[in-house]
């Protein structure tokens, strides 16, 4: 697969504060990209840089293997965390002028906005004003104007932040929709369960530098901590007896009398096969599985692990 | 042109349909009209006769009586002031004019007693009239003559004729130039003010709607700040013409019931004043002169006819257009740079001081369009805009106007340039309280 956006050694910096210190990504086509990283890690210093709205000081953007350049924003559709409309502007008209400027065409416009309102049900809005609109109807308008123009690459900086559960969930939907219509999504999040469930691909940004990036999948495997949770009945001590050197006990619950689960940590050496043997004579084993670390423990820990090491105190004026 | 097209547009169609665009292109007209209506009406509207009993304790107005208008008219009963103030109320006069005895040493100071308080005019009248006569008496009490005194006066009208470099002789009419200069001046310095605040919201509003990292991620800042300054000023361009036109329109009909009788008066005055030439006898002409309005509303005509108002027009459009993007950057930058409207007053007094001095320096071109401080403030971008327009009218060599056109068009060259680095920051930041020193380095940052 090739990479629609590389992002190579960018560096940004803003008077005392350095935002971004040499930064490098890659973002494979048709795939959803999660940014992640605490407050003011430079994710959204990032998001401006590749929108064109600031440019780096240093380094260099290849969208398509082309260096970045204004003709580069009408691919691109981009959803702040801050956003907004035109209060006083009328809804169709409002979506028409944002589109235009991302160089569609007026009829072509139109024509895609009656599509779009057709299918969000929103076909008496045209001629209603922003305001008129509640909040929820106004995210919907804003989520439109991101997508209308079908932007190749898609940046949506904390799209799930004010939205209602229904209108995250439409989104969320659509999103996986138009990955599959070939769309490639970065986002931007503070929400795991999300990156979880939609991201390929994440990067982890802290303190102005990437920390963490690849695949979900192998983040989630390079974290893992041979931790398993098994569910049995029988005897509790009979069952801390058997595993004996294979493993050790981190924690358990029971259920009832003779239903119990534990949370082991096998060790390194250990068979797992081995183990089990080790265990079926004293205990019915009920459930065995791994724990694997949530993005959120990954992100907790990457973060506080690298606090000591790149901690160096930024001066933090804005 | 392409984005910066689109984003014209925009401001311009969303400007011009709205509501108080609309209303103020057709009132403003038709209150200026109405305006100038009723300062010509108003002093003449009261109708009502004043019958006006005279108090003399002196001889200075019985000797010889006021004179009656058709409105005014005095009456001298032989009553003391206690008896007349006793039965003032009840009476039908309207007013009591009282001289004390002492008026004869000191300076007369008569008091005028009323129920409703006069008109200006009646009030003038019997002033000017109180006047006349105490200076007649006065001369007439130190036995000199005042027909004597009347005959040595002298009216001058100094006719001021420029001559230019090929000899040619151009009559300037200082006054009415002058009092033409200076309303454009004024227009201008309205247009600027009016138009660059609306830029200077319309940025706020961006910036404060947070619509504003959606349109930058299309297009740069820097195209955003200028389609906005261009859109509002082809509003301004327009709500001009529509006052131009309305105006004309107006004045074409007034004129054809006003004016007319204008000329018409103006014309036979001429002839009647050929007569008395004729007749070799000079005794009767300053009484001829009286209705001195119609001649004064001739010669501001003429003055008009003599400037060249499509040569002024053009200034005024090139004068308006420069220094409104002059000023209008600074506003859009100010706008970027803070979050709501009271936050403005700190950056918005440097601005305003230039504007204001270009406007305190036109009330000193009226007097003296030559001077230093003429040309320096028509040189300056700052204040040219409204200084130029100002001098205009009395005549200013080209190449002045050519460097003063260049200067500015350097200045909002200069300014927009600086603006844009200010207003590029300055509409992402948030929650920031922004002081000078955060502008500079603004200024500084690349990219």
């Amino acid at each position: 697969m090739s990479n629609l956006l590389s992002v190579r050694n960018i560096v940004k910096t803003y008077a005392k504060h350095v935002a971004l210190n040499n930064v490098s990504l890659e973002v494979p086509e048709k795939s959803i990209f999660g940014l992640l990283g605490p407050n003011g890690a430079g994710k959204t210093s990032l998001i401006r840089i590749i929108n064109q709205i600031t440019g780096p000081d240093q380094g260099q953007i290849f969208i398509n293997g082309e260096p970045l350049k204004s003709e580069h924003t009408a691919i691109i559709g981009y959803l702040p965390e801050e956003r907004g409309l035109y209060r006083k502007m009328k809804v169709g008209e409002q979506c028409i002028y944002l589109a235009r400027l991302k160089g569609l065409k007026k009829k072509d416009a139109e024509v895609k906005l009656k599509a779009w309102f057709e299918k969000f049900e929103m076909g008496g809005w045209w001629n209603k004003k922003i305001e008129e609109l509640s909040k929820g109807m106004q995210q919907k308008v804003q989520f439109i104007v991101t997508v209308l123009h079908e932007p190749k690459l898609l940046i949506l900086d904390e799209p799930f932040s004010g939205f209602d559960p229904i209108n995250a969930n439409m989104i969320k939907n659509e999103i996986l929709e138009l990955r599959s219509k070939g769309a490639t999504v970065i986002f931007s999040t503070h929400n795991m369960g999300s990156v979880e469930e939609l991201c390929d691909n994440i990067a982890l940004i802290h303190k102005s530098e990437k920390i963490l990036d690849g695949s979900v999948r192998d983040i989630r495997k390079q974290f893992r901590t041979n931790e398993f949770t098994v569910g049995f009945r029988g005897n509790m001590i009979g069952f801390t007896n058997a595993l004996w050197t294979g493993a050790e006990l981190i924690d358990h619950r029971s259920e009832d009398k003779d239903t119990h689960f534990a949370k082991i940590k096998i060790r390194q050496q250990t068979n797992r096969n081995a183990l089990l043997e080790a265990l079926l004579p004293v205990a019915e084993i009920i459930s065995f599985n791994e724990v694997i670390p949530s993005m959120n423990d990954i992100f907790i820990q990457s973060v506080q692990k690298t606090a000591g090491v790149t901690g160096t105190k930024s001066n933090y004026t804005e | 042109m392409g984005k910066i097209g689109i984003i014209i547009w925009r401001e311009y169609s969303t400007r011009v349909r709205n509501k108080t665009f609309i209303i103020m292109s057709l009132l403003g007209p038709i209150l200026v009209a109405g305006f100038i209506t009723l300062m010509v009406w108003l002093p003449n509207s009261d109708k009502t006769e004043q019958k006006i009993m005279v108090v003399d304790e002196t001889d200075a107005i019985n000797i010889s009586k006021l004179p009656d208008t058709k409105l005014v008219k005095f009456y001298y009963p032989k009553v003391s002031l206690e008896e007349a103030k006793k039965t003032f109320y009840k009476s039908d006069f309207t007013g009591i004019l009282y001289i004390a005895a002492a008026a004869v040493e000191k300076d007369p100071r008569p008091i005028f007693y009323c129920k409703k308080s006069p008109s200006f005019s009646t009030e003038n009248y019997i002033k000017t009239q109180l006047e006349k006569k105490f200076f007649e008496w006065r001369l007439a009490s130190n036995s000199i003559n005042p027909v004597v005194i009347h005959n040595s006066k002298v009216s001058i009208d100094l006719a001021t004729t420029k001559i230019d470099d090929k000899g040619g002789e151009i009559e300037t009419r200082n006054e009415y130039a002058g009092i033409f200069g200076f309303a454009c001046a004024v227009l201008i310095f309205f247009f600027v003010t009016v138009y660059g605040m609306q830029v200077m919201r319309s940025v706020m509003e961006e910036k404060t709607n947070r619509i504003v990292e959606v349109i930058v991620s299309s297009v740069k800042p820097f195209q955003l700040m200028l389609g906005k300054i261009i859109g509002v000023a082809c509003v301004g361009i327009t709500q001009f013409i529509i006052w131009m036109i309305l105006s004309t329109t107006l004045t074409t009909v007034s004129s054809s019931l006003f004016l007319s009788k204008v000329i018409n008066d103006t014309e036979t005055m001429e002839e009647q004043k050929e007569v008395v030439y004729k007749q070799g006898s000079n005794a009767n002409f300053q009484e001829m002169q009286k209705p001195g309005t119609t001649v004064e509303a001739m010669e501001v005509i003429k003055t008009m006819i003599s400037l060249d108002v499509k040569e002024i027009l053009l200034a005024f459009f090139f004068y308006f257009l420069g220094g409104y993007l002059l000023y209008s950057a600074l506003f859009a930058a100010i706008g970027s740079a803070v979050d709501a409207e009271a936050d403005t007053q700190q950056f918005m007094l440097p601005i305003m001081l230039p504007l204001i001095a270009g406007y305190m320096m036109t009330i000193g071109i009226v007097q003296n369009p030559e001077s230093n401080t003429a040309f320096w403030g028509s040189m300056i971008p700052f204040t040219s805009p409204i200084v130029m327009m100002a001098r205009l009218p009395f005549g200013v060599p080209a190449w002045q106007i050519w460097l003063s056109l260049s200067l500015l068009v350097a200045g909002f060259l200069f300014t927009t340039w600086l603006a844009g680095k200010i207003y590029r920051t300055g509409i992402l930041m948030y929650g920031k309280k922004i002081s000078w020193k955060e502008l500079g380095k603004w200024i500084m940052y690349k990219g």
